[in-house]
Parts: C-alpha cells; structure tokens; sequence
C-alpha cells in the first residue's frame, strides 16, 4: 500500500461494497420509526421527531406471541448447542482416546453428515417425530438440531482433543482420576475454546432456520422467531409499519449480539471449515 | 480394564451422539431413500414400486415438466452463485488481505453481516426495496439516469430467478470471503516478499504466487456453494412461496420437493414422490461430493507451512 492513488481504489472498492452490505438494512431499521407517509416519501430521510412514529412496534409488541417465539427460539438454539456440545465432546474424546474396533468406520460413520444434508430426510423425519409424538414441540427441534450438528463438532472436537499432550492424560490416570473424571474434570475445561467455536456457529444456523420450524413444528405457539416473523409478515403484508417493525426485532438482537461476538465467530468459521 | 467396564465407557461416551445421529440423521435420509422405491395405494397401504416412481418423476410429463424445470433453475442458481458470489468473494478476500490495510476489521465484520440474518429477513427487505410501490430501487436507477431500466423484476417471469439468485449472492458472499481471507492469511510474508524482490507487482503476485496456493479453499468454497445452492430453499419460500411463482419460474428442488411432499392449492400431497424428489436430490449432491473429492482434491498439492 505504498502508492496512495491504489490504496484509494482499495478502500474506495471496499468501501462501497461495505455500504452496498448495509443499505437495505440500515434502510429498513430507520424507516420502521417512520410515520406511514413519510416511509413512501422520505425513505432516504433517517426518523426524526417530525416523522417519528412507534405504530409498527406497538402492531408487533401488541401481537404478543411473538415474544413466545423468542422465547421458543432461545430454549430451540440453547438446547441444541448443549447437546451438541456435550455429546459431540463425549464421542470425540472417545474416538480419539480408546483405539477400539470398529473405530475408523465409526468415525467415517458419524462424517457422512458433514456432506449429506439432514434436510433429505425430511420425510422420514416428519413421520418419525409424529410417531414419536413430538409433533409441535421443542423437543423435535432439539433433536433434529444435534443430529444435524454434531458431525461436524465431533470432527472439530476430534482435531482438538488429539492434540492436547498424552502426558496430561496419563498423569491424571497415574493418580487414580477414573476414565470418567478424567474427561469431565480434564479434557473438557481444556477444550472450552475449540466448544466456543462450534457453539456460534451451531447457534446462527438454528436461529436462522425455516425449514424444520416450518415442517416439525408450524404451530400451538411453538413457533421459533424465524417462522414467527415470517407468518407475521404473511399476515400484516399491507402494513408497512408493522412489516417493517417486524423485521427490525428480527434483525436487530442477531446484529447485536453478532458484533459482541465477531471476532470469535470469523475465528470459528475459519478455524472450522478450512480443515 | 475388565472387557465389561471397557465397553461400558465406550456405550457412555459414544452411545448418545450415535443414538441422536443415527436415528435423526441416518435412519431418515436411508428410509427416505426406501420410501422413494414405494407407492401409496388409495388405501392407505404401500406396495413395492421398484423404479416407478423415478419413472414417473423423469417421464411422465406431469411430472417431468416441473422436475426437469426445477433442475434447471436449480443449475442456473448455483452458476449465478459460482460465476458472482465467489468472484466477488475472491476480490474482497484479496483486498481485505493487503498488508497495512487500515480498517481491516471493521470492513470485514460489516461485509459479512448480511450473512448472519435469516434468510426469511433478507428476502422480506429485498423484496421491500425492489417493490414498484416502495420505489427504492427505482429512485435509485433515476439518480443514475436509468430509471427506464426498471422493471417489477421479482414479478416477471424472465428475470425473477436472476433477481432471487443475486438477492441470495448478495446474503452469503461473505462466506467465500472469510473462508479465501483466512487462507490468504496463512500464506506467509516472505513468499511475497521473495515475490516482490523477484520483480512481481502486487497484482502479479497475487496471480501466480498467491492464487496457486489457495486453489484448495476455492475447491472447497466450490463444493460448499454446490451443496448449499441444490439444497437451498428457505428464501425462494420467504420470497416466493410455495408456488415459486410466477409461473414457476423460481422453483428449484427444495421448493418442488416441499411443494411435492406437502401438497399445496394444485395438488394433494405425495410422500412417496417427495421421497423420490428428495433421493434424486441426495444423488445430485454425492455425484458433486464425489467429483470434488476425487476430482479436484486428489490433483490438489497440499502445502504446509
């Protein structure tokens, strides 16, 4: 970046696609404090006293299921993570540890969901939840969401435990810690940061999703925000205010929280695919 | 350790994450598959259907006409995402990745904040911003002087796939640019250095010193857009419904298949053809699993630092 001429094409290229990443969004968040008329014609123009109008928020706040389905969403995606966490961690230290039969086929077993998506199934998924009477329930979620997930987290876990020092393990053997202590009092705090990884990039997936919600639990209030919002949008398709205030709870929390975790999150993502 | 508390340990640790992926994951996608190979008789009852029912879905043509079309919209999806969203990628990536650039991470985590939202959001603000009655988009071509350009794209037959396509680019085109950032990263200074002292300018470095050694993250960026693009569904159905109108000019495999299995206003819902649907989906996906892996990873030299 020596020359300054290049290094202004570089910003001004960056720049522009960075404001082309952020126009909708910011466009729709600002016009969601808008009064109706000055949404069509001022869209350009940010909220001000003079056009500040909370109608659309009241709209989505009045509906108050939709602070179900957040609350559906939060139990949805931490659940998930959990298990995911917790037996992703258990089969990794396994398969890397104790050199039994049947363990590479094992391993290669549990990949096949790295490629194949779970969503194929849908199907067989569908008919295996109502028989299992889990029709419109959390539950069904839950389950799904860990099997989809913990192929992968096996895989990242699996990288992870393999290299933390033999010693360690043998010296906790050495003082009598059983096989059990040894992976809950041991290995798991050590592997605290490679869990943080798959835990964000486990959590956007599940938060975001539409299929599942839509297939295993579309309805009795236990709708996840995602399939709220969506259903909501379908019902208050003319009321701009409330479309727009919709979207804006939808957008605004994930932002929030993404930017809190941003670094960890790109350290996740890269750490995890590029293997 | 005694063979029974051996296994027992074992039964502990695995057991869990076998029982919820085998019977979430695998049993479906296998019965799925199983299903396909069946009929369901007016009764209720199943009967053996051997190939019938990809007969059906590949010949007859009420049912060609729609898998045929769906394949083909499918195909043009994932083109548009390889010959858009990942170039697109690329450049960021190589931009981002200048040494001394000032701003670096904030570039980084606003490009790549669209990729964080639903799909269901994105499709709803596009859809809203390219609506002839909000007039964003137009008010923006007329800035321009090209006001004459717009059309109600969404809404028209010829350019609603193209449109939904570039709506999904613009989402995910932070994915291959993290993904090419982070190997661009990996590739230490002094090989450039040498570059540069060789006689190569930046851009010349990056064209053969560079982009040779991240042919592997490309392969990979590749294959994850293939998987994700024929399995894609989610805003087609925020944006476009079930019907992936107009006319069926968006439907792509994931929509054919809900549309298939659920029914919807034209027709019952059909498990066993969803299910055959949904195996011609997992057959598409393994061949380009497989060609990548054997294809393209198998050539690949892996370097190591």
């Amino acid at each position: 970046m020596r020359k300054p001429l290049s290094a202004f094409a570089v910003h001004a290229i960056l720049g522009l696609y960075t404001l082309l990443a952020l126009f909708p969004i910011v466009l729709v968040v600002m016009n969601s404090f808008k009064a109706r008329r000055a949404i069509f014609n001022t869209p350009l123009h940010p909220p001000s006293p003079a056009n500040f109008d909370p109608v659309g928020y009241a709209r989505v706040f009045g509906d108050s299921s939709l602070a179900f389905y957040y609350l559906n969403s939060i139990t949805v995606t931490a659940g998930a993570i959990i298990l995911t966490l917790l037996f992703g961690a258990m089969a990794a230290w396994a398969l890397t540890e104790y050199k039994f039969r049947w363990n590479t086929l094992l391993a290669l077993f549990l990949s096949i969901g790295i490629m194949v998506p779970i969503r194929l199934g849908s199907v067989a998924i569908i008919q295996l939840v109502a028989e299992l009477n889990l029709i419109n329930t959390l539950t069904a979620l839950i389950l799904v969401y860990t099997a989809q997930n913990l192929p992968l987290a096996i895989f990242i876990l699996s990288e992870f435990i393999a290299q933390i020092p033999k010693d360690l393990r043998e010296a906790a053997r050495c003082d009598g810690l059983s096989e059990y202590n040894i992976f809950f009092h041991v290995i798991l705090p050590l592997i605290r940061p490679a869990m943080a990884t798959v835990a964000v990039f486990t959590m956007i997936p599940v938060w975001n999703d539409l299929w599942f919600p839509l297939l295993l639990a579309p309805a009795g209030g236990r709708q996840t925000i995602t399939l709220g919002v969506q259903q909501f949008l379908g019902q208050y398709i003319t009321d701009w205010n409330a479309v727009l205030a919709a979207l804006s709870t939808a957008i605004v929390p994930v932002l929030l929280l993404y930017v809190i975790f941003s670094r960890q999150l790109i350290r996740g993502l890269t750490s995890g695919a590029v293997k | 350790m005694p063979q029974g508390a051996y296994l027992r340990l074992l039964l502990f640790f695995l057991g869990p994450a076998v029982l919820v992926y085998t019977l979430f994951s695998i049993y479906p996608l296998l019965a799925t598959i199983l299903n396909s190979f069946y009929s369901r008789q007016s009764d209720g009852s199943h009967l053996w259907a051997g190939l019938g029912n990809f007969h059906t879905l590949l010949l007859d043509p009420t049912w060609s006409g729609p898998f045929w079309n769906a394949l083909k919209n499918n195909v043009i999806f994932f083109l548009i995402h390889m010959s858009v969203q990942n170039p697109i990628g690329l450049l960021l990536a190589a931009l981002l990745s200048l040494p001394r650039l000032r701003f670096r991470a904030t570039y980084r985590t606003l490009i790549f904040m669209p990729t964080m939202l639903s799909v269901v959001v994105i499709g709803f603000v596009w859809q809203l911003i390219l609506s002839p009655l909000w007039g964003i988009a137009r008010m923006f071509l007329n800035f321009f002087g090209l006001g004459f350009l717009f059309a109600p794209w969404l809404g028209v037959e010829s350019s609603a796939l193209i449109t939904v396509s570039l709506i999904s680019v613009w989402q995910f085109v932070g994915i291959p640019m993290i993904l090419i950032y982070t190997a661009l990263l990996a590739i230490p200074d002094e090989l450039i250095d040498a570059a540069t002292v060789d006689g190569l300018n930046q851009f010349q470095a990056f064209m053969w010193v560079k982009l040779p050694l991240i042919w592997p993250t490309i392969g990979l960026v590749s294959i994850l857009t293939f998987v994700n693009n024929f399995n894609a569904f989610d805003l087609i159905y925020a944006m476009k419904g079930a019907l992936a109108g107009p006319n069926f000019s968006t439907d792509i495999m994931g929509t054919l298949f809900y549309r298939t299995f659920f029914g919807n206003q034209l027709q019952l819902g059909n498990p066993a053809m969803g299910s055959a649907i949904a195996t011609m989906m997992l057959i598409i996906i393994l061949i380009g699993v497989m060609a990548y892996l054997f294809l393209v990873q198998r050539r690949i030299q892996r370097y190591s630092f």
